[in-house]
């Protein structure tokens, strides 16, 4: 999963058809994109679509309103159902992500749900970042979004293109979404025209091991879905490893030199690791291993 | 009298309006009228009649909405009325 697409809950244009962008998830909104005034009127529109549509978006997110507005239990009541994959939960702390996992597993249980649906907490608040680790690991989450709009007014910080400001919370949630094997998805970026530094936004918390990355609107997929996808040239040099791995282990060797380089277990597990995300992407081609 | 709003004049929405009323009233204005007036005006009886309601009027001004979204914004516009005291 590289990229998750926000759509407005309240936009009957965009929210049907959403299965037609390229994006591995959609989060359709009932939350920020939709007035106060108009909560009721998401909700039923998302639930009408959702029960009716004859084709939906391969995977189904919905971000619900935060715990502490009077619209959380509205939004459970009308949204848990066999056709939704996930809830994405604002302003979500350990205490918050625990109780929504209790409440899915109680609406679950009354609707006889075939699904058991994910949690995907999202870490905006300074409190959050700081128990992120118990967060990822609580049951039912198997990603953390992170959101540095909020995350930036809170401690008030600015953010920048070159993005020091998130290199903290971008790492420490990356490293636990890893220690977790859950997806880590990065902030989305803003400037919905500036294709140049979406690309280099992507890169900012690719570095750091963010694995995924959400969007504002569908132009920005494309360049997501390349960004978190292996480059052609890991790809091949992945192939060149695993295939001098294995000439290596038939002579009993554990370490070998490639192209004048070490290659050891943990360069292996990389080109391993990079190998599956290809073909999981269909970008391995016919000759890999 | 009571009345409840729902919708919007966007593309591919519609605006629903509805009121008590002693008979049931259903007015439709859609620019894809001449193709889809029938189809529209199932949709408003079938939600209606799955509701449970035989008396209201309800006004429409369809900017192409799909089913799904006639039967969401009606439903919405008659649990907004009901819910004025």
């Amino acid at each position: 999963m590289r990229s998750f697409l926000f759509v407005p809950g309240n936009n009957p244009s965009m929210v049907q058809n959403a299965d037609v962008f390229p994006a591995d998830a959609v989060i359709f909104d009932l939350e920020d994109s939709v007035h106060v005034a108009e909560k009721d009127n998401a909700r039923r529109l998302l639930r009408d679509y959702l029960t009716s549509h004859p084709s939906l978006p391969q995977k189904v997110a919905i971000r619900i309103n935060a715990m502490d507005t009077p619209y959380y239990k509205a939004d459970l009541e009308a949204l848990v159902a066999d056709e939704i994959d996930y809830i994405v939960l604002p302003k979500a702390t350990v205490t918050t992500t625990q109780k929504l996992g209790s409440d899915l597993f109680a609406l679950e249980q009354k609707r006889e749900l075939n699904k058991h649906i994910d949690i995907i907490p999202i870490v905006e608040l300074a409190a959050s970042l700081v128990e992120v680790c118990k967060i990822a690991a609580t049951s039912r989450v198997v990603a953390i979004l992170f959101g540095a709009e909020d995350y930036c007014a809170e401690m008030e910080i600015k953010r920048t293109l070159a993005g020091e400001a998130l290199f903290f919370p971008r790492s420490q949630i990356a490293v636990a979404c890893r220690a977790n094997g859950i997806i880590a998805i990065d902030t989305p970026f803003t400037d919905v025209a500036d294709d140049e530094a979406l690309l280099k936004d992507c890169h900012n918390g690719a570095l750091l091991g963010m694995t995924a990355k959400a969007a504002i609107h569908p132009r920005q997929v494309g360049a997501i879905n390349e960004a978190y996808s292996p480059a052609q040239d890991q790809i091949d040099w992945a192939k060149k490893v695993v295939k001098a791995e294995k000439e290596a282990s038939s002579k009993g060797l554990g370490v070998f030199s490639l192209d004048g380089k070490m290659i050891d277990k943990p360069v292996i597990e990389r080109a391993r690791k990079t190998l599956a995300k290809a073909k999981q992407y269909n970008l391995a081609g016919q000759d890999d291993e | 009298m009571k009345i409840g709003i729902a919708g919007s004049l966007e593309s591919n929405d519609v605006l629903v309006t509805v009121r008590e009323c002693e008979k049931l009233v259903i007015d439709i204005h859609s620019i894809v009228d001449l193709l889809f007036h029938d189809q529209i005006e199932k949709v408003v009886r079938d939600t209606l009649q799955e509701l449970g309601i035989e008396n209201v009027e309800v006004r429409l001004q369809d900017k192409g909405a799909l089913d799904y979204t006639i039967r969401a914004r009606l439903i919405t516009a008659i649990q907004r009325m009901e819910a004025q005291p």
